[in-house]
């Protein structure tokens, strides 16, 4: 057990970003965070309500929206790679870079920490992100083939 | 209904969100500023006995504070390292306390309630041509399926199992985004068959006013 759970949660933003594109990815991830603050329990460990935004990981949570829209514009600009590498690349540029940003900074302000430690926490959990986003990739190719029309980031 | 609301009612149940959610910005500013320990020491205790008297289901849904441990912990050596144990417990038991605090709104304010409280701060959205009950309607729809895609996860591990169970379970996702969104696209083609989301009358001539 870990204080940030290693979930399916980054999954679903990269996945988010990627199929859905920019706009729709980052207004379906602000939905979802928005709920959790109303009250539902779906992030990882069950956790929700307004305590996860005074928490140590609260960074994340607002991350998500951005992290998504990083994604999905990422894979836009390089759709004109194959699936595979473009999906991967947009799912660490935002699923890991812009959303370990939002993480860090969140953790740096809350624990008083310099950035330096801060990182260094939160790096622990990189390899394990770095394995989603090879399942996004993955996952969008497999879907690329079977509704193609359905990733909104490679329709022309 | 998924929902950390607990049902049993108090006198917390009965203040109203907006206030709830008020005193909860005004708790955070004024916690800040202090940096005795014993300050912080009254503060949670405070909050343990607003815990109390909301009744025990609360008290029990204290345990939504566990996963937070390792990383108060890791939190709390590093801070000892540089500045002092001291430091470190105030700001780890102010943390504690707003999250307490915050979880204890959610705990007692049902999603419907909170929703409506905040929802006249959506009213600025008007302008670009957002109408609030569009987010509204877009929570219930959220809401609603969340218990559906629950459904869909457990029929696929149940084939999943019924096949051995052997294949790397990660690649039950694919399944699972394919159908998301062939659900999603059925919902719309069914809300836009039911002629979709239009904001009503009213809304309309408020937005045809400010073009």
């Amino acid at each position: 057990m870990t204080g940030i759970p290693i979930t399916v949660q980054t999954l679903g933003v990269m996945l988010a970003g990627v199929m859905l594109g920019p706009w729709r990815g980052a207004l379906s991830m602000a939905l979802f965070i928005f709920v959790v603050a109303l009250g539902a329990p779906l992030l990882s460990g069950g956790r929700g309500g307004l305590g996860v935004f005074y928490g140590p990981t609260a960074g994340f949570a607002i991350g998500f929206p951005f992290a998504a829209f990083a994604a999905g514009y990422m894979a836009i600009w390089l759709r004109r790679l194959p699936v595979f590498p473009a999906t991967l690349m947009a799912a660490i540029f935002g699923g890991i870079l812009v959303l370990y940003l939002f993480g860090i900074t969140g953790f740096k302000i809350i624990s008083g920490r310099d950035w330096l430690d801060a990182t260094l926490v939160m790096a622990v959990f990189i390899p394990g992100d770095l394995v989603k986003a090879l399942i996004a990739a993955s996952v969008a190719q497999a879907v690329a083939k079977g509704l193609p029309d359905a990733i909104m980031t490679r329709r022309s | 209904m998924i929902s950390l609301y607990i049902s049993h009612p108090s006198w917390m149940h009965r203040v109203p969100a907006g206030l709830k959610l008020l005193s909860l910005m005004l708790i955070s500013i004024t916690l800040f500023p202090v940096t005795y320990l014993w300050g912080m020491v009254i503060a949670l205790t405070l909050t343990l006995a607003l815990y109390a008297s909301v009744g025990k289901p609360a008290l029990l849904q204290l345990r939504l504070l566990t996963p937070l441990a390792p990383l108060f912990l890791v939190i709390f050596l590093m801070q000892s390292w540089s500045v002092g144990w001291l430091e470190a417990s105030i700001l780890l038991l102010r943390m504690l306390i707003l999250i307490m605090l915050a979880n204890l709104i959610t705990l007692t304010t049902r999603m419907d309630d909170m929703m409506s409280a905040i929802t006249p701060l959506f009213v600025p959205l008007r302008i670009f041509q957002i109408d609030p009950k569009r987010i509204a309607f877009a929570v219930t729809l959220l809401i609603r399926f969340v218990p559906v895609l629950m459904a869909v996860i457990q029929h696929l591990m149940e084939a999943w199992r019924a096949r051995g169970g052997k294949k790397q379970i990660w690649k039950l996702a694919i399944p699972l985004t394919i159908q998301s969104i062939r659900l999603s696209d059925h919902v719309a083609e069914a809300l836009a068959a039911r002629g979709g989301i239009s904001a009503s009358p009213k809304t309309r001539v408020v937005h045809d006013e400010s073009r």
